[in-house]
């Protein structure tokens, strides 16, 4: 069973957001995604200061098994990457929720997390 | 849609926290927990892979060794003593590798090892062309078998298996000894030492918990892939199939041209050799970040196109690594379309690893 920490919110591409008292929000892979994945060897992420839209893709992770696309979950500037996730890729597969983050994003419009899906509208659409 | 198989060591996978998927209609633990971490215990360690999937067939009859003379592209008259093991193609007329297999002179004849997904094929392949022949087959799926592989894997079956540890270690490498139903051959797909065994089924479940209790963590399918690949050796299905060459698939060392043999596929592997091969394989490195997959394109600036046959990240070398299928005239360079970029990578001869450690240039 995936863990899927309630105060998140998610999108269907497999990405979590977290809303940080300062307003930023914080992206990284579900614990699906990366079990999906297998063990993660490369992530490549978005340059710090780039504008993103919605959907857009903001970087890639490699698996052993399979390359994958990072979405911008929400559109908005990136604040920070996680450069410790760059050198110990496999972060992402041990603490997704924690170490693993991928980057900070400021939100172009912060209502824009309300529609997103939270807990356990995530839970439903990847069957957990 | 058929359920898929389970091999006699189903239940012993789930008790050791397997992920469970389809492999060529068999339900296969893919790992159990880390694919890079059980990599990584094969290359320091011991580990053991089911491959009970596998089809072992026992082959008897005064016309055996004529028969596998006419069937298989290497010469069993290479087998100079009983248990000794023979690495060969099987190919069709027109020169592609129905698949590829080891067989083993016995006391009784031959037993060969084929691949699981292409089973069906090569029997229906082989009952074609024994017509003539005094030969018997026999397919024998009251056998599991395990591959325990690694630098400490020879003595951990030995402590599991004290009467017979004098006879296992005098095994030289791609030797065979029979023990009642049991055969251990030290043989592998790892680039380690370690053996392969075939068990009577009734008892693999036990063999496999001794083994665990022994220090031989199971390994899955995924690690299996990347040890091979390390290791340089094909994959059936990916680096060579019925449409390709084993000439263009790095087995022109298994192609025994021994005078007056007429094998399967003979007249057109020489036709290719007098038009001169166009493909050759090779080993790719890719140093930097990215990671190079089945089925990329790869770019001979100035000669010709490939395409990478198997590719992945290597957990020994840390970089990614690929089998590919290039233009013969390829020299130390080429670049591969990975993901919409040109890609520069370095054209190595394989294998990548052997024995725990870095072996190209």
């Amino acid at each position: 069973m995936s863990n899927i920490p309630a105060e998140l919110k998610y999108v269907s591409s497999h990405e979590w957001l977290r809303l940080e008292a300062d307003g930023s929000v914080t992206v990284g892979i579900t614990e699906h995604a990366q079990e999906l994945l297998g063990d993660i060897v490369f992530v490549e992420l978005p340059a710090v200061g780039a504008n993103l839209a919605a959907e857009e893709q903001a970087g890639v992770v490699e698996s052993v098994k399979a390359a994958s696309d990072v979405y911008a979950p929400i559109a908005g500037e990136i604040l920070a990457v996680n450069a410790e996730l760059e050198a110990n890729p496999e972060l992402a597969n041990s603490e997704p929720y924690a170490a693993g983050w991928f980057f900070k994003i400021k939100p172009a419009n912060a209502a824009d997390l309300d529609g997103l899906l939270d807990a356990a509208a995530y839970a439903a659409e990847i069957g957990a | 849609m058929t359920a898929p198989k389970r091999t006699p060591l189903f239940d012993a996978h789930v008790a050791s926290g397997a992920k469970m998927v389809d492999f060529a209609g068999w339900e296969m633990p893919i790992h159990y927990g880390s694919q890079l971490k059980e990599h990584e215990i094969v290359r320091s360690d011991a580990g053991m892979f089911d491959v009970s999937h596998m089809t072992v067939v026992d082959i008897t009859g005064s016309d055996a060794k004529a028969w596998l003379q006419k069937l298989i592209a290497n010469d069993v008259a290479k087998l100079g003593f009983e248990g000794k093991a023979l690495y060969s193609g099987m190919l069709n007329e027109q020169g592609g590798v129905v698949d590829d297999l080891i067989v083993y002179l016995t006391a009784f004849g031959y037993r060969m090892v084929v691949n699981a997904g292409t089973t069906d094929k090569d029997l229906a392949w082989m009952a074609k062309q024994s017509a003539g022949f005094d030969v018997t087959l026999q397919v024998r799926r009251d056998l599991a078998m395990l591959a325990v592989q690694g630098p400490t894997a020879i003595d951990k079956v030995c402590s599991v298996k004290p009467a017979l540890a004098d006879a296992i270690r005098a095994l030289k490498v791609f030797q065979g000894l029979p023990s009642g139903e049991w055969f251990f051959a030290r043989t592998g797909y790892t680039g380690e030492d370690g053996l392969e065994i075939m068990i009577p089924a009734t008892e693999a479940i036990t063999f496999f918990n001794e083994l665990k209790d022994a220090g031989v963590a199971p390994i899955g399918l995924g690690a299996r892939d990347t040890l091979r690949l390390e290791a340089g050796m094909n994959l059936y299905g990916h680096d060579m199939d019925d449409g390709v060459s084993p000439l263009e698939a790095g087995m022109g060392w298994t192609i025994a041209m021994t005078e007056g043999r007429d094998f399967i596929g003979r007249s057109a592997l020489e036709a290719q050799k007098a038009a001169g091969v166009a493909m050759k394989q090779v080993g790719l490195v890719l140093e930097g970040r990215g990671v190079l997959r089945e089925g990329q394109k790869v770019v001979v600036d100035g000669i010709g196109e490939g395409i990478i046959t198997s590719g992945t990240f290597s957990p020994t070398l840390k970089h990614s690594i690929a089998i590919a299928r290039v233009p013969a005239a390829t020299a130390a360079t080429a670049q591969v379309d990975l993901r919409g970029t040109l890609t520069d990578v370095r054209v190595v001869k394989m294998p990548f690893v052997r024995n725990g450690k870095k072996v190209f240039e």
